[in-house]
């Protein structure tokens, strides 16, 4: 079954990737610090209070959240973490963006030519739908189709 | 090229299109696409320097690092001179074992002095600008009211708006160094009139002042990113912005922005823009959100805790997240000292580690007579960062205790009130 939502493109652009969902505000600083501070080839999810996440693995695939939260230092993590080719995919948020990811993405975008395809305004009903492990399809527009099983 | 949705001067336009360079262009690109994101609809000129959150050299953020030495390579720097978070390490003060040490110095914080270095070349103040609290009058760098700003460490933010009444958003780390660059801020949120609104009324009815790191925690986790009338506090804080009201303030806003994400709070009858405006700043449909006695107890009470052996001795205790000022730090002194005398010891009994920023130092320890009272009591005198200290994995799951609710939000710190704290490091109570 596929549900289809549209947002507002922050950064537009085409993804399918398996969803990884963060019911709670996700922190870049506690979730990706650990992997990339630890040269991983892949991050995976660090934050042990995000029980969503935890453990998962967060590279290249599409993050889907209501916001970011923690340290302001987080966008930089974003930024770091696009520019190493390890970052998500998409994120993709069920709120408006907030000041953190969205100073990640662009700096991303601007400083090291690497896109983050990001949507935010997709509303509560879209976090509802995805589930981890999903496939997930982000059109340009800020179309975003969730496939469940 | 990137065309913006916000209206550009044609200064700015040129300096967008590359003609200024392309470091500039993508400092200007970075921060119209960030307006743009939150419907700014211009940029405005800063009207003060900017206070930087990353004070720390971790090499993860090797594309930061890139990113300074394209800026330093164009010549860029901030017009004015920039003030920056604590550095995260003072192994004088606050020493560690050698393999914690090795963390800190070859893994964690590699790049510290190849940082500080970039830092200095871009407009870094000097090499005492390393403080979470730069609004202290020994630090200078304080905003009038009404000064546009860019700043992300987010006790600072929520500071500057509130108490000052300085108009700053809550930046993404680096943003404002790119706002800096650029000597600009795109106008939304809290640079706007009618994103200064409040959109809660906190009604203060406890039995006496709470707690500034309890009752900022209250209003945190209740309001999180939204602006609070606080009506109450003036009963027991008074009307005047005093040195006693300004630190309680530093304190509050710090847990409500840490604990929450609040940048902006309005305290009835104390602070700028509600002394002159009043009620007028709350937006009709206000949420209220009462706090008594109960209520900040119950708060309290839901602090998870983190240690594995609730019961284990404390190993190392922070006092000073943010900052303390001098006048708090002279008060921490008498109270050890007051403290250490009822239970009979001379010396604390957990290693206790007061932290303040490097001014506020230097000019505590030219006072001979107090450097060497404290010295007496055993507490140590850092300008670090606790929060980064503990970030080393090993020192994060040590039992270490604090008064400071920013602390025990990001970290393992177990968090008392002062009364307690004392209690503890004096020995009076374990």
């Amino acid at each position: 079954m596929k549900k289809t939502f549209k947002g507002r493109p922050v950064v537009p652009g085409a993804v399918r990737g398996e969803a990884v969902v963060s019911r709670q505000g996700f922190n870049i600083l506690a979730s990706m610090q650990r992997d990339l501070m630890g040269k991983k080839a892949e991050v995976r999810c660090s934050d042990q209070n995000n029980p969503d996440a935890f453990g998962r693995a967060l590279s290249g695939r599409v993050l889907c959240l209501p916001r970011t939260i923690g340290s302001t230092t987080g966008g930089m993590v974003l930024q770091a973490a696009a520019a190493l080719g390890k970052a998500p995919a998409a994120l993709l948020f069920s709120e408006p963006i907030d000041s953190l990811a969205a100073g990640g993405v662009i700096l991303a975008k601007v400083w090291n030519g690497r896109d983050i395809v990001t949507v935010d305004g997709l509303g509560d009903e879209f976090l509802a739908a995805a589930s981890n492990g999903c496939a997930v399809s982000v059109s340009p527009d800020g179309e975003v189709t969730v496939e469940t099983a | 090229m990137y065309s913006p949705t916000m209206r550009l001067t044609d200064e700015e336009r040129i300096t967008l299109e590359g003609g200024r360079g392309d470091a500039l262009r993508k400092a200007m690109e970075s921060v119209a696409r960030f307006g743009d994101v939150f419907g700014a609809d211009r940029l405005v000129d800063l009207d003060h320097g900017v206070h930087l959150v990353t004070s720390f050299g971790i090499p993860l953020l090797g594309p930061v690092f890139d990113m300074m030495d394209e800026l330093i390579a164009a010549g860029l720097r901030t017009p004015e001179p920039f003030t920056v978070d604590p550095r995260p390490c003072d192994f004088a003060n606050v020493p560690v074992g050698p393999i914690e040490k090795l963390i800190f110095t070859k893994v964690m914080y590699a790049k510290q002095k190849d940082y500080e270095a970039q830092l200095r070349e871009v407009g870094l103040k000097d090499g005492k600008a390393f403080t979470c609290a730069c609004y202290f009058d020994e630090v200078g760098n304080i905003p009038k009211r009404g000064d546009a700003l860019a700043w992300a460490e987010s006790s600072a933010v929520v500071y500057a708006n509130s108490v000052l009444g300085a108009r700053s958003n809550r930046n993404s780390g680096v943003l404002e160094l790119m706002c800096g660059i650029v000597g600009k801020a795109p106008r939304f949120g809290f640079l706007t009139d009618e994103g200064r609104e409040a959109t809660w009324i906190v009604e203060l009815r406890t039995t006496a002042l709470p707690e500034a790191q309890l009752l900022g925690s209250a209003i945190g986790m209740k309001v999180v990113e939204d602006v609070p009338y606080i009506r109450g506090l003036d009963r027991y804080l008074g009307t005047e912005l005093d040195d006693r009201a300004k630190d309680y303030l530093k304190d509050m806003g710090a847990a409500s922005a840490s604990n929450g994400a609040v940048g902006l709070y309005h305290v009835d009858g104390l602070t700028p823009e509600a002394k002159d405006l009043g009620e007028s700043l709350v937006r009709g449909g206000a949420k209220v959100y009462v706090i008594d006695d109960a209520e900040i107890g119950r708060v309290k009470a839901g602090y998870p805790m983190m240690w594995k052996d609730a019961d284990a001795r404390p190993s190392r205790c922070f006092i000073g997240c943010p900052h303390l000022s001098r006048a708090q730090l002279y008060g921490w002194l008498d109270r050890l000292e007051a403290s250490l005398k009822a239970s009979g010891r001379k010396r604390v009994a957990v290693p206790t580690v007061l932290t303040t920023a490097p001014d506020v130092a230097e000019a505590f320890r030219s006072d001979a007579r107090a450097a060497a009272r404290l010295e007496a009591t055993g507490a140590a005198l850092s300008s670090i960062c606790p929060l980064m200290y503990m970030n080393n994995p090993l020192c994060g799951k040590k039992p270490v205790i604090t008064n400071s609710n920013k602390l025990r939000t990001y970290t393992k710190a177990r968090y008392y009130t002062d009364a307690d704290i004392l209690a503890i490091v004096t020995g009076g109570r374990s």
